[in-house]
């Protein structure tokens, strides 16, 4: 009897040559202990899809490992940074309320900087082998910080345009054509009202596309050369403002608004940070069958989504259970599905088992998807200074009325 | 000895009620004025850099000054022209749904409809107008704020135009309406001259309150007033949910400053009140009778009342529509497929919110009462009517603003350990629901005819016996009433829940206003209607359950 199991166990450490075995006796520790558990997952509540695919994982949590998952949907991710922070704050360094956060860039930037994170957890999880760092290196540098295995990668984003093929045949594919469109079609672009996070990005790649060496963005601001810098993208935003929807006057408040500008042909380009949105939005039945997809030559802006323990939750071995859990081929594979959420995969394609990769391969992308070819490189985020300085410089040229 | 102990209790019962409204509030209102003044008055000095502040500030004193201002006028005017009409009576019916309508769901509602992709658009579009896309107008979010404004105006007449009928009877409005007008008064003067004195010093209260709200709402501001730049209120809330945490100083700062602007802006209107009295005094004196005024004003009350009831009622007719509409594309009056996806997709969680809901709004509607009904007994028994002074307390919650002693109220409960339970949302919830409770049942309690107290004594009843037996009982369709309201109040709570609840209570508020953040109508329509009907169905109950438990009673199927 102890033998079958040793060669069971043996042979399950032989099929995942990089978990060491003195750490599977840690992570049956960690599974034991999880074991009955309740994790809180702080995560946005505000796509029906993603809370769907979250309760899937709440079952299958309960089914594998008896971890009972609890999603507690934030209208911001910053409710929980700003929970926890009250709770250090209040002195509670154990027991807190938040076991784990959909996080990333500014709020990881943030938590790690005030040492509000429990780690580095991520790369002793039994799946991190599967995880693409030489391909996807945006999975361990989020915005150019390392993340030094203090969060978790669970799917990649990359900034693709939307258009409504029945109204516009040709989009425009460079920066320099996207101008020329927006001035020529008054009123019909829009971009989300900086801070926000979509809008920010929409900045970043009119960066991207005009300054003169944009790798200068890979480090911190530097103030003495900042202005001359990015002088070339304030241009191009001047010369597009007044032929902005509604003249740049109002903004939409964020990914979601602005695609239900879209959906009212209240525009005629829109953009989101997921390739696999607009197929999905189609599958459901609320966008027209005649939308697709483009990016812009040179490539667009694609970063990781990640999970981060907060130092003091109550269910930490739970928490990294659901991590690992997040990390499956076959969750994985059902978050690239475009009739569930049309996620990009971490995951390395030939870490993985045939029978995996086929859960892949055998995906119908959808009708408006870009394929992985099609999709063209995806661009490091810049430093997270330039998110800041930029958000801050836009609203004192645009965001206050003139 | 039991007895005297128990009057004891009783005789303790307001200041228990005025400690458990002032303890909360003047907490949580520590826990924000402390980090706006640390490190060197940090906040402040932020705060004061930001360049979009004077707009911001002028936008939230504007527009909740001129919701306010609309939303009395278009009140008094229902009230002087189609008061005792049968218009009146409909209007009346349509009174408790729309108060249970949430803000949120009004201002989404409102924003479908006149919106240039809206319904109305799409209903003129493209035989009308020839628009084939939505033009490129300004409607929405417009940077003068009269989207946010006329929002409001159409969710606080409702509520001002309840506070009115609540104090109507004790202002003895018809008998004074029929003297000015047999002195030849048109209806319009004898109700300002006759009436309005009485009304006000009534209704002051609630226009403060209503005043507060409309110069610190968060949820109507943030999806139909202007961005660029937003309202304070919202500014500061934005403030609070900054990723990068370094603006929760200045989010204090602005929630401090907040209630300054708030207390000028009261100061302010009270002056105005008097400046006002001075020219009514004067207005009486001259004799006019100014009976031309009466048909006008009939018009414009009757088309005004109607624009109202029908832009709430019709925006959320457009959210129903949304939460079972496939593809809805501009200009399409009606979805191209109806589905009833969406519903099927919130089944599972919407049985268990609208638990928690309820058990949430039960125990604090039910305290509520009871120490509403307590400090009543004590004030009929031993006297104790409450001051003017206590009755600014009760309304303490309503005027201050909740963005600036809520977020200090969560740390307190914080270092108490009492947060993320449903007990403690409850508690919370307390604090809103007790003023309305006592702002609804008072009157009633008041009116009761004390003859019969004093008969039933005169046979031998005890005080706990008349109270047990006489009183409760008769005054049982205005005690459900309160519990109606209390309710609904409960239902409506969005920040308390959130920050007591610490993310973790999940109640059909939280859940509507988390998907708002996500702009999904579909959702957001299916959320809202089951938010409208849980209040829907305790106002529902408060009139049915009287009907049926007096059958045998004549005479307490008139009673109001």
């Amino acid at each position: 009897m102890l033998r079958r199991q040793f060669l069971a166990s043996s042979a399950a450490l032989l099929a995942l040559p990089r978990f060491a075995r003195a750490d599977a006796a840690g992570w049956e520790a960690i599974l034991t202990q999880a074991r009955g558990q309740t994790v809180y997952w702080h995560a946005w509540g505000g796509d029906p899809k993603i809370n769907d695919f979250i309760a899937f994982i709440g079952a299958q949590a309960q089914d594998r490992y008896g971890v009972t998952l609890e999603h507690v949907k934030l209208s911001s991710t910053a409710d929980a940074v700003a929970r926890v922070l009250a709770e250090r704050d209040a002195g509670t360094t154990t027991g807190g309320a938040v076991d784990m956060i959909w996080i990333n860039g500014e709020n990881f930037a943030a938590m790690k900087g005030q040492d509000l994170l429990h780690g580095p957890f991520a790369t002793d999880l039994p799946n991190w082998g599967l995880v693409d760092v030489a391909g996807k290196p945006a999975v361990v540098t989020d915005f150019t910080l390392p993340t030094g295995g203090y969060e978790s990668p669970w799917a990649m984003a990359q900034l693709v345009f939307e258009y409504d093929s029945a109204r516009l045949p040709e989009p425009p594919r460079s920066l320099a054509a996207l101008q020329a469109f927006i001035i020529a079609n008054p009123g019909r672009f829009a971009y989300p009202q900086p801070p926000d996070y979509l809008g920010t990005t929409f900045l970043k790649q009119v960066a991207y596309g005009t300054l003169a060496d944009p790798s200068v963005m890979q480090s911190p601001v530097v103030d003495a050369t900042y202005e001359a810098t990015v002088a070339p993208m304030w241009a191009w935003l001047d010369a597009v403002t007044p032929s902005l929807w509604r003249s740049g006057k109002a903004y939409p408040a964020n990914e979601p608004a602005l695609g239900q500008l879209l959906a009212d042909a209240e525009v005629d380009i829109s953009f989101a940070f997921n390739p696999g949105r607009a197929s999905a939005e189609i599958a459901a039945g609320t966008l027209a069958d005649t939308v697709r997809t483009f990016t812009l030559e040179g490539g667009t802006i694609g970063n990781a989504s990640f999970v981060a323990i907060p130092f003091n939750a109550a269910h930490l071995a739970g928490a990294q259970v659901i991590a690992n859990l997040i990390l499956e081929p076959e969750v994985q594979a059902r978050a690239q599905d475009p009739a569930i959420l049309g996620f990009q995969t971490v995951l390395n394609m030939d870490a993985l088992s045939d029978a995996d990769r086929a859960r892949f391969t055998s995906l119908d992308l959808g009708v408006a998807t870009l394929s992985p070819a099609d999709l063209g490189p995806a661009l490091l985020e810049p430093h997270a200074t330039w998110m800041v300085r930029i958000g801050q410089d836009w609203i004192a040229r645009y965001g206050v009325a003139q | 000895m039991a007895g005297a102990g128990k009057a004891g209790v009783l005789r303790l019962a307001p200041a228990l009620t005025l400690a458990l409204l002032t303890l909360p509030v003047l907490a949580g209102i520590s826990g924000t004025l402390v980090p706006a003044f640390a490190s060197d008055f940090k906040g402040l000095r932020a705060l004061f850099h930001w360049q979009g502040l004077p707009a911001a500030l002028l936008l939230s004193v504007g527009t909740g000054v001129l919701a306010t201002v609309l939303s009395l006028g278009l009140t008094l005017l229902l009230v002087a022209s189609l008061y005792g009409t049968r218009a009146f009576g409909a209007l009346q019916h349509l009174l408790a749904p729309l108060l249970s309508v949430p803000h949120a769901a009004a201002a989404l509602g409102l924003a479908f409809l006149i919106a240039p992709s809206g319904w109305i658009a799409r209903l003129l579009s493209p035989w009308a107008t020839g628009w084939q896309v939505p033009p490129d107008l300004l409607i929405l979010n417009d940077p003068y704020g009269i989207a946010l404004t006329l929002g409001l105006v159409a969710k606080e007449v409702p509520f001002l135009l309840l506070m009115a009928l609540a104090a109507l009877p004790q202002t003895d409005a018809t008998r004074r309406l029929a003297v000015a007008q047999s002195l030849g008064a048109g209806r319009i003067i004898g109700f300002v001259i006759g009436v309005l004195p009485a009304l006000y010093a009534q209704l002051r209260l609630p226009v403060y309150a209503v005043l507060a709200y409309a110069m610190t709402s968060v949820e109507m501001a943030m999806i139909l007033g202007p961005t660029l730049p937003h309202t304070l209120s919202a500014q500061v809330v934005i403030w609070m949910a900054d990723a990068t945490l370094v603006h929760r100083a200045t989010a204090a700062a602005g929630a401090t400053l907040q209630l300054v602007t708030v207390a000028g802006v009261l100061l302010a209107w009270r002056l105005s009140e008097i400046v006002l009295r001075a020219g009514l005094i004067r207005l009486a004196g001259r004799g006019t009778r100014g009976r031309v005024l009466d048909a006008p004003a009939r018009v414009l009350a009757a088309s005004a009342g109607a624009l109202v009831a029908a832009a709430l009622i019709i925006g959320l007719a457009g959210l129903a529509l949304w939460s079972v509409a496939g593809l809805w594309s501009f200009p399409d009056a009606l979805p191209q497929s109806l589905s009833l996806s969406t519903w099927a997709r919130a089944a599972p969680d919407l049985t268990d919110t609208a638990t928690q809901t309820l058990r949430i709004a039960a125990v604090a509607t039910l305290a509520a009462l009871i120490l509403v009904l307590a400090c009543l007994e004590a004030e009929r028994r031993f006297a104790l009517a409450p001051g003017t002074r206590a009755l600014w307390v009760l309304y303490l919650p309503l005027v201050l603003p909740q963005v600036a002693f809520l977020p200090g109220l969560q740390v307190v409960s914080l270092k108490l350990g009492a947060d993320g339970h449903w007990i403690a949302v409850a508690c919370a919830h307390l604090v809103f629901v007790l003023p309305y409770v006592f702002l609804s049942l008072a009157p009633s309690h008041r009116a009761w005819d004390g003859r019969i107290g004093s008969a039933a004594a005169a046979l031998g009843a005890t005080p706990a016996r008349i109270f047990w037996r006489l009183r409760l009982p008769m005054l049982l369709r205005p005690v459900l009433t309160a519990a109606a309201i209390g309710m609904a109040v409960s239902i409506g709570q969005y920040l308390p829940t959130l920050l007591i609840g610490g993310g973790r209570i999940e109640t059909l508020t939280t859940e509507a206003v988390a998907l708002s953040s996500g702009g999904n109508r579909r959702l957001i329509g299916a959320y809202a209607l089951l938010q409208m009907l849980l209040p829907a169905l305790g106002f529902a109950l408060a009139l049915g359950l009287p009907a049926v438990i007096f059958r045998n009673r004549r005479g307490m199927g008139a009673t109001t």
